[in-house]
């Protein structure tokens, strides 16, 4: 549903990604691996067009998407959680959630408000609690509630357990495990390699702005000198 | 919730007192507080639409009073026409109907809004403020130049639009008239700023980017709010020109937009509600001082700058607490 081929980028003068490959078949779980600034959040950027490509090509559910402005391409069905957790600080839980609802592609199981603090119950006992006072995890689930609730075709996970404690981090593992289940395409960039190797389909490795690997995960778990040189694990 | 209880005991207040202003100048016997009244309700209807802009939207739009007071020129253009029995343009009759000439007024700031702003959204921060003020100090000199109604000496008219059931010279009613609208104006942009496109529009004031990483077309909702916001100043100028029974130029200086955005930071940005209180305190002050003196802005300016460091929130902020 999502193929990315040869696709390059710059910030000014200079390029970060020189000619990266991936592709996602439909109720995938893909990630995209790499030490840090080899590209990853770059190659997301792009993708959801924040950064204008400079080369190469994104295609997404049949169209062409490269180089579209980021509204049209969330519209078409790629709902982001950004690294970082950007929620809406000042409007509350509940108005985060239903602020940007949609769900543009008909689908007939839509998400809505109760499936998602289902999901997240910790939300629920919050719906009135302004988003920036939350906790890091509270959040984190808040934006991946946000984004669920575009009704995506795929979700793109950048660094979402990132500076979690670990018990939050296994909950969001649980749920990213729930919505596979539920077969909803993901693309995740993450460094607990253990998780994703569990959910995965499929892996790419990013190495200096290009795609130097892929293969499933027990492929991955067959040469354990490639995580050592391209992940320093 | 002692907050809630607190914000409702302010806007009550504040509303009878504005109910029983009329008995108040009766029983003060001073007349003038009515014609005041007026005014802040008008006033209030503004700068609430302004701050739809300035404290929901984080637009700065320094050219409201353009469409302020090209609503009361449709009041005042329709009425000369009907006085004249001539014709707008060779094809508009003139109009004296309230139920007519006010909606009329609105539409008409909406489509100069909806042009105006797709322009000037195409910019943001100073260059948008900029581009507002242009266009409002274009529309300025667009009536100054319009000869046939009045230039720079404005236009009169005889009688108030009519309404059903309402003497056009009893100037309680009008007041009253004034007070509903302003009543129904703050209730639906109550529910504007916290319906699902409110939302959007403080989301989109934190961070653009970020809405439109998930699906939000950030020019589109900015153009509606701006049109939404420029279409209540058209209303209030047109009760502006109502109460009046005149229309000058004047109306949509720049210095207009200045009063009203003083009217919003005065009152509390981001409050709405505010703006009544930042009205009633603008025009209050301005009456006040300028009996004092004709240079009623030396003491206007540290009273707005005292405001401005001592409740950031403004007067409404003051008041109520946090919103």
């Amino acid at each position: 549903m999502l193929r990315i081929e040869g696709l390059q980028a710059a910030y000014g003068h200079s390029q970060v990604l020189f000619g990266l490959d991936l592709h996602i078949g439909e109720g995938q779980l893909v990630t995209l691996l790499g030490r840090n600034g080899m590209g990853k959040t770059t190659t997301i950027r792009t993708v959801m067009g924040l950064l204008p490509p400079r080369a190469g090509r994104v295609a997404f559910a049949g169209a062409d998407i490269t180089g579209m402005a980021p509204e049209r391409v969330a519209r078409r069905g790629i709902g982001l959680v950004p690294e970082g957790r950007m929620v809406f600080p000042t409007l509350t839980v509940r108005e985060n959630l239903i602020a940007t609802a949609a769900n543009r592609l008909r689908r007939p199981d839509a998400w809505t408000l109760d499936r998602i603090y289902s999901l997240f119950p910790q939300l629920a006992s919050r719906t009135q609690q302004r988003a920036g006072t939350l906790s890091g995890g509270e959040q984190q689930m808040l934006a991946i509630g946000r984004a669920l609730m575009t009704n995506p075709r795929l979700v793109i996970l950048d660094e979402a357990t990132e500076g979690l404690a670990p018990l939050i981090r296994d909950e969001i593992w649980h749920c990213i495990a729930a919505l596979k289940a539920a077969g909803q395409a993901i693309l995740i960039v993450d460094k607990n390699l253990a998780a994703l190797k569990r959910l995965a389909d499929r892996h790419f490795i990013v190495e200096k702005g290009r795609t130097v690997w892929q293969g499933s995960s027990a492929e991955l778990d067959a040469a354990p000198n490639l995580a050592h040189r391209y992940l320093g694990v | 919730m002692a907050d809630n209880r607190r914000h409702a005991a302010v806007l009550g207040l504040t509303f009878l007192l504005l109910l029983l202003l009329p008995q108040l100048a009766t029983a003060l016997s001073k007349p003038d507080l009515l014609t005041l009244g007026s005014q802040i309700a008008i006033y209030a209807i503004a700068a609430a639409s302004l701050d739809l802009l300035i404290g929901y939207a984080g637009m700065s739009s320094f050219g409201h009073a353009g469409f302020f007071g090209l609503g009361g020129y449709v009041v005042g253009i329709l009425a000369f026409h009907a006085a004249d029995n001539s014709l707008f343009l060779g094809i508009v009759p003139g109009l004296t109907d309230a139920w007519l000439v006010w909606p009329i007024a609105i539409a008409v700031t909406a489509l100069a809004a909806l042009a105006i702003g797709a322009l000037s959204l195409r910019t943001s921060g100073v260059s948008f403020i900029m581009m507002t003020l242009a266009f409002a100090e274009m529309l300025y000199f667009l009536f100054v130049s319009l000869k046939t109604y009045g230039g720079d000496d404005g236009l009169g008219f005889r009688r108030r639009n009519a309404l059903p059931w309402i003497a056009p010279r009893d100037d309680v009613a009008f007041y009253y008239v004034c007070l509903a609208v302003l009543a129904i104006f703050l209730i639906a942009m109550r529910h504007l700023v916290q319906s699902r496109f409110g939302m959007v529009l403080q989301g989109l004031r934190q961070n653009e980017r970020r809405m439109a990483a998930i699906g939000v077309a950030p020019y589109r909702v900015r153009l509606a709010a701006f049109t939404i916001a420029s279409a209540g100043a058209g209303l209030a100028g047109a009760l502006n020109a109502n109460l009046l029974r005149y229309v000058s130029p004047d109306s949509l200086h720049w210095t207009m937009s200045g009063d009203l955005m003083v009217m919003v930071v005065l009152g509390g940005a981001g409050s709405l509600y505010g703006a009544v209180l930042g009205a009633a305190a603008f025009v209050g002050l301005q009456s006040v001082l300028a009996q004092w003196t004709e240079h009623w802005m030396i003491a206007m300016g540290p009273i707005l700058v005292c405001t401005v460091l001592v409740a950031r929130r403004g007067i409404w902020g003051l008041l109520a607490g946090r919103r």
